[in-house]
């Protein structure tokens, strides 16, 4: 087995065999995720020789177990005695069953735990779960490889020190913890979403990951209807991924983007994610979001999309959630069914807004309005206050292209 | 395992509070009091006099220095704690949150450290 199979073991293994360990570790994720990642380390510098083991993933957890064994002996001997590990039962523990998903699941509500800042829960999550670096998430979130790596070491020592406990949480908080969970999943799917340029490959895998914790939520609780909404609604975005910038890098908006080079099978998957979770758990926030991302996925040119639909569908996300980005996207999806006049009337009723009045895409939205009712003074005006608050690049490029369409030519 | 809870909260306004409010109060600290005790969870606990009352000490170069009021002028005051034994951090916040003040102000949760020899 080459080194690349040996990285992608590691990505696709490594968070169930940490989870696996951290439970027999009496809760210890650093010392867990430390043997584990010394025991890849084993694989990568015995198999390319030798070749795999038969069992691959028996021989990393026995071999981590190893590790674990000898420096909690040497812990023992040195320093304090061990707290909730049974030696004996860590060396007899069987390694040939896979790992359980309750151990799973135990790893995804621990490392998202609200008693964890959102951005440490986030990090934790893409180190332990998906097997991402500490450079990688630095980079994906665009702060320094010492900074995460700090966040990282002060997450694990205060899930150790403070006793966060390594379990499912019980019945009465799950849905308020699953909830916690699937915020944490969503923020790195929009942050991979986020055209905010950086590393592209990079981006890509935050979605990708993203999505595959949903699904291992959805599989691990398949009573649960929201990771089903979840999953639907991520790839109904990610299906169309590709055409969202064009060679140049520029952002390409859903009305002119390439709808052929959507991916129908992810489209296909998310419909019916769509359906089975509105059937299983009703009108959600998230199931809602994925019903309106379905419709859009679903027309086959713009100008077929059934707006009409999209707004009932904004109604009864407002009626959940009626926050001052909901009423924007709402007042956008009333301006294209019912005329840009409706669309200006509701923006001017959420313009005092806090939360919006800063935001670039407030800006943005009633500076696109005003265009298509030509009124290029209004246009102008907001397009520029939307360029002073952007700070993505493609999104500035996008802002400075209109601006220039209402600008009258230099010549002029 | 070990953890304080310590109760912060606006003493201006709690001394504003009429006299049945303080006697309600005073009612729900003792109810929650007794399911500690009664659960064997209380390690230990008191109520605090107000933040006029403290003496902030120092000592520098060998002299004790004293200073009228508390360390730091902060919106809340520390208002009184509890020592708790609890199964985890999630019992502790279970506990945390039945405390009366933490309605009106906020509780912080301190695992208790570890010291072999002590």
């Amino acid at each position: 087995m080459d080194s690349a199979s040996i990285g992608e073991l590691y990505r696709k293994e490594s968070g169930a065999i940490v989870a696996r360990m951290i439970r027999a570790l009496g809760g210890d994720f650093a010392l867990a995720e430390e043997v584990v990642q010394e025991a890849f380390e084993a694989a990568l510098a015995e198999w390319p020789a030798s070749g795999a083991p038969r069992n691959e993933r028996a021989w990393l957890l026995a071999t981590a177990r190893h590790k674990a064994i000898d420096r909690l002996r040497r812990r023992a001997r040195f320093e304090t005695p061990l707290d909730g590990v049974d030696l004996e039962a860590l060396r007899t523990e069987p390694v040939d069953e896979p790992s359980g998903a309750e151990d799973q699941l135990r790893l995804i509500f621990t490392c998202c735990h609200p008693a964890l800042a959102l951005d440490a829960q986030v990090a934790l999550t893409l180190r332990t779960l998906c097997g991402l670096t500490t450079d990688e998430i630095a980079r994906a979130f665009f702060v320094e490889p010492k900074t995460m790596a700090q966040r990282l070491v002060r997450a694990q020592s205060k899930i150790r020190i403070a006793k966060i406990p390594y379990v499912v949480p019980e019945r009465a908080d799950l849905a308020d913890r699953l909830d916690a969970v699937m915020g944490v999943v969503y923020l790195v799917f929009n942050e991979g979403y986020a055209a905010t340029g950086g590393d592209a490959l990079l981006r890509r895998e935050l979605c990708s990951e993203a999505i595959r914790i949903g699904r291992l939520l959805e599989r691990l609780m398949p009573e649960r209807a929201e990771p089903v909404a979840l999953v639907a609604l991520m790839q109904l975005h990610d299906a169309r991924r590709d055409t969202r910038v064009d060679a140049e890098g520029n952002l390409v908006l859903l009305e002119e983007q390439d709808r052929s080079r959507w991916d129908r099978s992810a489209i296909a998957e998310g419909l019916e994610r769509v359906e089975r979770a509105l059937r299983l758990g009703g009108a959600t926030p998230y199931a809602i979001q994925a019903a309106i991302a379905a419709l859009h996925a679903q027309a086959p040119r713009s100008e077929a999309t059934d707006w009409q639909q999209i707004v009932l569908l904004y109604d009864a996300l407002l009626a959940q959630s009626p926050t001052p980005v909901v009423r924007l996207n709402r007042a956008v999806a009333v301006a294209m069914y019912e005329g840009p006049e409706r669309g200006l009337a509701l923006l001017a009723e959420i313009a005092d807004e806090p939360d919006l009045a800063s935001h670039h895409l407030f800006y943005a939205a009633r500076a696109d309005l005003a265009r298509r009712l030509a009124r290029p003074t209004a246009a102008r005006r907001d397009y520029a206050r939307a360029l002073d608050l952007c700070g993505s690049e493609p999104e500035r490029r996008y802002l400075e292209r209109r601006l220039r369409e209402v600008s009258p030519a230099e010549a002029e | 395992m070990q953890y304080v809870l310590l109760i912060y909260g606006n003493e201006a306004e709690g001394k504003s509070a009429s006299k049945e409010d303080q006697q309600r109060l005073f009612a729900e600290y003792k109810g929650f009091t007794d399911e500690l005790k009664s659960s064997g969870r209380m390690k230990a606990g008191a109520a605090l006099e107000s933040v006029g009352t403290a003496t902030t000490v120092r000592v520098k170069g060998g002299k004790t220095l004293r200073t009228d009021g508390p360390f730091a002028e902060t919106r809340e005051q520390l208002g009184g704690f509890y020592s708790i034994e609890a199964k985890d951090l999630d019992e502790a916040v279970m506990l945390a949150a039945k405390i009366p003040g933490a309605k009106t102000g906020s509780v912080e949760v301190r695992p208790v450290m570890h010291l072999p020899d002590m």
